[in-house]
């Protein structure tokens, strides 16, 4: 079943309500029972009133915070909560991956956009796995951290924060958009950018990356900006909008592509010199390109100091 | 004079006729009676017991066929013991080693077991049957192919790192990463909807594929060659 526009709010929590309103009621009676049996056989052997009353408001009490807790788990705990967003066919997965690389060009009507989360969650740790082999081949060295986290952080934080971002300044711009919708865009949209990073991760050619940081970025960056547009009135929340979201969702591309590769660029240019093209695609050892790192390091401070 | 046909509505007792006796149901008597319990057994039958329900389920994961064992009687001690080991191994293998040999094992060690919980979480959102600890466990034991990659892999580094130890280690590692796939996807697989086994099965290609390349891109540290 498709997931279409749902904004009538978190009807869950009434349905977990009036389910948690009925197991209590039931829980009272036994309890109840319980209680009065234990009553009439225990009254005779304990110390007197008092220590019965004591230990009855503890009980009380210890019931009381129980069905707190447990109502509170059932109502957020339940990872039910999330089950209707992961309802999806692969074949729709695969539509959906394929259409974010095409813009539709209704600007008029609201376009349909799919509340899932099956498919950006995968993108996202596709990408994931991605800049993992990035950093393996430019021999990264991270010092405060780790590679995993610094790939995972920087992905998630991304999909979720940007998301978040567009999501406040789609509220503050009177965008018809919810947040599952635009956790769905955005996710979708970073399928362009997994194809680009894996092709150019591959195969070092700079003006490669760039055409296709123009060409695939672009598209999904248009297909975002249409669906966006189609649910904004006015130019101006249309401008400010779609020009945020396409310069952040472009200079993330820019910035996973650079970051992770200008360290191979410096080998490259020290190892072979000028005579040789510098893009040519070979095959090495991630321990050479470390020692080469290295020795590249020390002999630029060494240059640097002999200058001064 | 019409006949009363006797039909099953036509059953009745006249008068109260009181019913007396006992109902009890039969109880079997308990298996162990005989046997003590196990909490009385000495240590060392207790740990060869679970030695040998480990390694039973080692030889399941080797042999992958369509059988119940590991999803029936579950454990984690298993793929407690092949995460620690392939962490142990793949630590040290950077330039700097004495800054990365702490962070590495904790890197696998997180990677495995949240990697573990994620795919599990999504299965069961996906519509699974399986438990939360049983796709643990599968996915804990469908380890064991990549450990045994990995001490190939050693083993290997130890001649030389040149371009046939790299083929060598390539073809093991990825020979090595498409049978635990196999592996987890016989196992997991029926327990979802036949349509969506796509669906699961992705995750676990991509967390057996991060762990392949850490395999593939371990390399043993070396003393610092500076100028």
């Amino acid at each position: 079943m498709e997931n279409m526009d749902d904004t009538s709010g978190s009807s869950f929590e009434d349905m977990g309500e009036m389910h948690q309103r009925i197991k209590e009621d039931e829980e009272v009676s036994e309890e109840a029972a319980a209680t009065e049996e234990g009553d009439d056989g225990e009254f005779l052997g304990m110390k007197g009133v008092r220590g019965q009353l004591g230990r009855q408001v503890a009980d009380e009490v210890w019931q009381a915070g129980k069905r707190q807790a447990s109502k509170a788990f059932n109502l957020y705990g339940n990872i039910d909560i999330l089950r209707p967003y992961f309802d999806v066919e692969p074949i729709q997965v695969r539509n959906r991956l394929l259409e974010s690389l095409i813009p539709v060009r209704i600007v008029n009507f609201p376009q349909k956009i799919a509340g899932e989360l099956y498919g950006p969650l995968m993108l996202v740790f596709t990408l994931v796995a991605i800049l993992l082999h990035g950093m393996k081949t430019s021999g990264t060295v991270i010092r405060e951290g780790t590679l995993m986290g610094t790939a995972i952080g920087t992905c998630f934080g991304y999909w979720l924060g940007i998301s978040s971002f567009i999501y406040f300044l789609a509220y503050l711009c009177n965008a018809q958009i919810t947040m599952l919708q635009m956790l769905s865009l955005l996710g979708y949209g970073l399928f362009g950018h997994c194809v680009v990073l894996f092709v150019t991760y591959s195969v070092h050619f700079h003006s490669l990356f760039y055409i296709l940081w123009l060409v695939v970025g672009g598209l999904s960056t248009l297909r975002m900006v249409a669906a966006l547009i189609s649910r904004t009135v006015g130019h101006t929340p249309r401008l400010i909008l779609c020009g945020t979201l396409s310069a952040l969702h472009m200079l993330f591309l820019l910035y996973l592509h650079f970051a992770y590769h200008k360290i191979v660029e410096g080998i490259l240019d020290t190892l072979e010199g000028p005579n040789v093209p510098p893009f040519q695609r070979v095959a090495r050892d991630v321990p050479e390109v470390s020692v080469a790192l290295v020795n590249a390091t020390v002999k630029t401070i060494g240059v640097a100091l002999q200058s001064y | 004079m019409e006949k009363v046909q006797p039909g099953l509505s036509d059953v009745s007792i006249s008068g109260d006729i009181p019913v007396e006796g006992e109902i009890t149901v039969p109880v079997g008597s308990p298996s162990h009676d005989d046997e003590y319990s196990t909490l009385d057994e000495p240590v060392k039958e207790t740990i060869l017991r679970d030695l040998k329900a480990v390694g039973k389920k080692f030889g399941h994961v080797m042999y992958p066929k369509k059988s119940t064992t590991l999803l029936r009687d579950w454990d984690l001690w298993g793929p407690l013991l092949l995460c620690v080991t392939l962490a142990l191994m793949l630590q040290g293998g950077s330039a700097d080693s004495k800054e990365d040999g702490g962070p590495q094992f904790a890197e696998v060690f997180v990677l495995i077991w949240f990697g573990s919980v994620i795919i599990t979480l999504n299965s069961k959102l996906l519509g699974g049957t399986i438990s939360f600890f049983q796709s643990l466990c599968v996915l804990g034991y469908c380890i064991l192919p990549l450990t045994v990659a990995m001490i190939v892999c050693r083993l290997v580094l130890l001649g030389g790192t040149g371009t046939a130890s790299f083929i060598v280690r390539f073809i093991v590692v990825v020979a090595s990463f498409g049978w635990s796939t196999f592996a987890s996807t016989a196992f997991l697989a029926d327990s979802q909807p036949p349509n969506r086994k796509a669906l699961v099965v992705y995750p676990v290609f991509l967390f057996y594929f991060v762990i392949s390349w850490m395999i593939l891109t371990f390399s043993p540290s070396h003393s610092n060659t500076g100028p």
